[in-house]
């Protein structure tokens, strides 16, 4: 305090403590519709220079580790009420009429990537090879991963761009995503979205998937489920 | 000879390392469980989520054990300090000088508030993250988004201390004020010369 004449210092410390915080906690309201506008309008550069890494990809499992592929032993399988039950081999499945679409993916917990570039099946016709019986009204998923199941009803299933995929962005299906099949259903939530699938079996009615028994909404409709937009 | 003056008490240092080491700790287990592919390597991802989880328990737990078992005068105290910006403060954060600082300059009183704010808000959203997927009236899309993003300026954050705290020729010698507590009197008197050591 030498030549300086007294002053009042300026309460700074503390404004900026609290406006963090209020900053913080006001994002709860406005970060997801801002990061999706801000993400939206870089996408053309994105697929160049991803913003976050892997473009936005979390790898989300519920066991000790991932399933890991093997050609020779892998195999689909389609059962439960049908006329014939099919089992695909990775070649075979392969062989089948591919289709490819770019979707977004949604995850429940928050976060979204746009444009993914899916190539694969139909799951009708994949379904139609066994002939499914009128009984049947619902797929049960299986995951290479136990215990993740999941099931959708047959409505469900009904959107045109669900498939069956084996490739993301022009690249054979990495373990990380559920190698060498998952389920794409875009207008659901991801958890519908089975990785490492293994087998669907046709039943009367659906069962609650992994994540349903823990609460989530069966119906995973994006944007209209499990506490979001309603 | 060189003399020592004490800059930090033990309250503020074990707050400090305790804060450090919870940080390391949940970016480490954080960064398993966000990095697709060490999420792919390591696996085990229930597991990681676990030791996430408590771990920001216990980060937050061990600062407000060390808060309330501590000397709680000093951190008024040290609360007060980092409050007060005088006008050679204001003048240093505009980059003028001279600027004669005090025991914290006015970058190092930024640092804590903001710090303070961080571990609060990290707190909070991971909280609500866990929370979130027990009950959907606490499930916000965007609490993942503000738990991401204050990991990353926190990263920024944190790479500045640590140059200015390690490498940086004029200031690492604070380093040693916020391990054994005492800095050089000369040291002292040179870059915080409104200081009056006790």
């Amino acid at each position: 305090m030498s030549a300086s004449s007294p002053e009042t210092p300026k309460r700074i410390g503390r404004g900026v403590f609290l406006a963090t915080v209020a900053g913080g906690v006001s994002s709860l309201l406005w970060a997801k519709p801002v990061w999706d506008r801000v993400s939206h309008a870089l996408s053309p550069v994105e697929s160049l220079v991803p913003l976050v890494p892997s473009g936005g990809w979390r790898i989300y499992t519920v066991s000790g580790s991932l399933p890991r592929f093997d050609e020779r032993t892998w195999r689909l399988r389609i059962d439960g009420a049908v006329r014939q039950p099919v089992e695909y081999t990775y070649r075979q499945l392969l062989a089948l009429p591919k289709v490819e679409q770019v979707s977004t993916f949604h995850c429940v917990t928050g976060w979204t990537v746009e444009n993914v570039h899916w190539g694969g099946v139909r799951l009708h016709d994949v379904l139609a090879a066994a002939a499914p019986q009128p009984t049947a009204h619902a797929l049960q998923f299986e995951s290479l991963e136990k215990p993740y199941v999941d099931s959708l009803t047959l409505e469900q299933a009904s959107p045109k761009d669900v498939m069956l995929a084996y490739e993301m962005d022009g690249r054979p299906l990495s373990r990380a995503h559920g190698a060498p099949l998952r389920l794409v259903i875009p207008e659901m939530y991801g958890y519908k979205n089975v990785k490492w699938l293994a087998r669907i079996t046709l039943v009367p009615r659906a069962l609650d998937g992994y994540w349903e028994q823990l609460g989530y909404d069966r119906d995973a409709w994006v944007g209209r489920s499990n506490g979001y937009g309603t | 000879m060189t003399r020592y003056v004490r800059r930090f008490s033990r309250t503020e240092r074990a707050l400090h390392w305790a804060n450090a080491i919870g940080f390391f700790v949940l970016l480490a287990t954080g960064l398993i469980l966000y990095l697709p592919s060490l999420a792919v390597l390591v696996g085990r991802r229930p597991l990681i989520q676990d030791v996430h989880f408590w771990s920001g328990v216990g980060w937050v737990s061990m600062l407000l054990l060390i808060a309330v078992g501590g000397d709680r005068r000093g951190l008024v105290r040290l609360a007060r300090e980092v409050d007060r910006f005088d006008a050679d403060d204001v003048r240093w954060l505009r980059g003028r000088r001279p600027a004669p600082q005090g025991r914290l300059n006015a970058g190092q009183k930024l640092n804590v508030a903001l710090t303070a704010a961080f571990t609060s808000l990290f707190f909070l959203s991971g909280l609500l993250l866990w929370l979130g997927e027990r009950d959907t009236r606490l499930r916000f899309a965007s609490t993942v988004l503000l738990h991401d993003g204050l990991m990353y300026v926190a990263l920024v954050l944190l790479v500045g201390h640590l140059y200015l705290a390690i490498i940086h020729p004029a200031t690492r010698h604070a380093l040693r004020g916020i391990t054994v507590g005492t800095v050089d009197e000369d040291w002292a008197a040179r870059h915080h010369p409104k200081w009056r050591p006790e």
